[in-house]
């Protein structure tokens, strides 16, 4: 698959203030193409204003970052990206999420569909009390996927996830066999079984030790030549080291009703963000000042 | 002072006088706590070993394979009352089972818990859980009535009145096998794109069969001790074996009911054998259920 990444995709910017140096990755200031948009996005949970205006964009195999303090709607926003959100009764969106330009909360759009191209991994491994094989051939058999040989798409997926050499000979055994990171990794492993477009992970890293952190942040890097993935994290490290872009929420105090309404305040290159950010309670917020 | 001092002074400290653990208030309170427990206890042993003594005299082959009989009051026996029994629990299961599974299934999975519908039904199914049993025997009646059935004390009829016993009971439980499935299984399979119908088949429901075994099972075993319901059904003496829905049929606790309202000692004899039997069925009942339980019981 060739890589939309390439220096060539992207005509040269003019300054190099324009242009992000990733290693080998250059970066336009703002995703050409955008896969995902959500535009003047508003989430209530019941009376309760949880997300305001949010606009944001997510370029092609790019990882982009959403952090942020607990609360400020992180997860509220990743959840309404495949329509998860549908699943909280009281939940109600209001503005565009646009997936290559259409909107997902139309009413045509059948959300299962929108989920077989928008993957999900949550925060806790989530494996299903099935056995390693059945866990990665679920999704396919779900969803109808033509499949010519199974065995052939649990490997690929298996591969594709870093996780065949360590359990190839035990695929016919319980999921829940394996180690929280083995799991985490099942549960990308299976995401990317159904072919996605996009891959949502909130949180993937939090139940996890550093060893086990750290294979699944190369394994981000990894996927991103195929996918685009989204990452929502409370570690400021990850988010500097995978991310190419990040977003930076906080929560903001009702002044009546002293609800606590999530909104963006900044989304750049990651490098800007970390570097020299515009707004204070960015700089605030990555330099461990924030309350 | 040293520190070596003031650890040791500590140590003291948390070693010397009596702990509180120990006072007279709750040496009372505990005293309390096992009379009461010894006294439920008791009640129930010397119930068990009067029944069994009352009853050993009976313990012969012709108390289960021998039908009643009321000129040899000696080896009259429970053979139509435990195939009756049987019957009436497989049918009632037939019924009950899928039903109620069906029921939590909707109320746990697709209802909106906000609906005032469901909510009616919500507080409605607590209820009929503690309506007394005979109620459930009149409606029966009315349904055996309603379908044109002129004898009602038939298997059919038994087993109606039992399934809307223990149907609430099945879906109490179910809906609580149901609910210990983590939120994140079912989130990890629509995430896949399963459908919500999908999302149930293949991991909620399979994850949740052994708890609602166990469930139901305990259910039937409340059902099969039920004599009130069967007799406003009009349940009596039978002397062949069930051949079938339609066919005519007493059960155990039926029997027992009429051989202990009857004056001669061999009845009474006959009527603690008899309960023994019934005993026996449920502790088999409830342990086919333990068994499920602790053998596919998972933690998540
Ligand atoms: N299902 C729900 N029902 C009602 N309110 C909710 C629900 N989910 C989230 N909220 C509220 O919405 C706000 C945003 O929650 P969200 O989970 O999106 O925050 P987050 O940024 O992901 O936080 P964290 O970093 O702790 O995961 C919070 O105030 C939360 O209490
Ligand atoms: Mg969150």
């Amino acid at each position: 698959m060739a890589s939309a990444t390439s220096a060539d995709t992207f005509p040269q910017m003019g300054s190099l203030g324009d242009v992000h140096m990733s290693g080998e990755r250059r970066l336009p200031a703002s995703p050409v193409n955008p896969v995902m948009e959500t535009r003047d996005l508003n989430v209530f949970y019941g009376d309760f204003h949880a997300v305001h205006d949010v606009n944001l964009s997510y370029g092609r195999h790019e990882i982009t970052a959403m952090i942020g303090p607990s609360g400020c709607g992180k997860s509220t926003v990743l959840r309404c990206l495949n329509r998860m959100n549908d699943l909280v009764a009281s939940a109600r969106v209001e503005g565009e999420v646009l997936y290559h330009g259409q909107d997902v909360y139309e009413k045509s759009v059948d959300p299962i569909a929108v989920r077989t191209h928008i993957g999900m991994v949550f925060q806790k491994p989530n494996p299903f009390p099935k056995s390693i094989y059945d866990n990665i051939a679920y999704g396919p058999r779900v969803t109808g996927m033509k499949v010519d040989n199974m065995d052939d798409l649990v490997e690929e997926a298996l591969r594709g996830a870093a996780l065949w050499d360590e359990v190839k000979d035990k695929l016919k055994q319980s999921a829940y066999g394996l180690s929280g990171g083995q799991q985490q990794r099942l549960c990308i492993a299976r995401t990317i079984a159904t072919r996605p477009d996009v891959i949502l992970m909130d949180e993937p890293c939090s139940a996890l030790d550093p060893i086990a952190t750290a294979r699944v942040e190369d394994l981000m890097l990894e996927l991103r030549n195929e996918y685009t993935i989204i990452v929502v994290t409370h570690n400021m490290q990850q988010a500097a080291r995978v991310s190419d872009r990040t977003a930076f929420f906080t929560a903001r105090p009702d002044e009546t009703t002293g609800n606590r309404t999530g909104l963006l305040v900044e989304y750049d290159l990651t490098s800007t963000i970390f570097s020299n950010p515009n707004d204070k309670r960015t700089e605030d917020y990555i330099s461990g000042r924030f309350g | 002072m040293s520190t070596a001092a003031t650890a040791a002074a500590q140590t003291v400290r948390l070693t010397a006088g009596r702990s509180r653990e120990r006072n007279v208030g709750s040496l009372v309170f505990l005293g309390l706590l096992w009379f009461s427990l010894f006294f439920g206890v008791m009640v129930l042993v010397v119930l068990i070993i009067d029944t069994m003594l009352k009853g050993s005299v009976r313990f012969d082959s012709d108390l289960l394979f021998s039908y009643e009989s009321s000129l040899n009051p000696e080896s009259t026996g429970f053979r139509a009352g435990i195939l009756g029994s049987l019957w009436l629990m497989v049918t009632t299961a037939v019924m009950a089972v899928p039903l109620g599974i069906a029921a939590a299934v909707y109320l746990e999975e697709f209802s909106n818990s906000r609906r005032w519908y469901n909510r009616i039904i919500e507080v409605n199914l607590q209820n009929l859980a503690a309506v007394p049993s005979i109620v459930y025997g009149l409606l029966a009646v009315a349904v055996m009535a309603l379908f044109g059935f002129q004898q009602k004390n038939i298997v059919l009829g038994g087993a109606i009145a039992l399934a809307l016993l223990i149907l609430p009971v099945v879906i109490i439980t179910s809906r609580e096998a149901l609910r210990a499935v983590p939120r994140e299984i079912r989130d990890g399979s629509l995430a896949l794109g399963a459908t919500q119908w999908q999302t149930t088949w293949r991991q909620t429901l399979p994850s949740a069969i052994p708890g609602i075994a166990t469930g139901t099972i305990l259910g039937l075993s409340r059902a099969i001790g039920e004599a009130a319901p069967l007799l406003l059904l009009g349940l009596g003496a039978v002397r062949f074996d069930p051949e079938g829905v339609l066919s005519r049929v007493t059960a155990l606790p039926i029997q027992i009911y009429r051989l202990s309202t009857q004056s001669q000692v061999a009845f009474q004899e006959a009527a603690s054998a008899g309960i023994i039997v019934l005993l026996v069925m449920i502790l088999l009942l409830n342990g086919v259920a333990i068994f499920i339980r602790n053998k596919f019981q998972r933690s998540w």
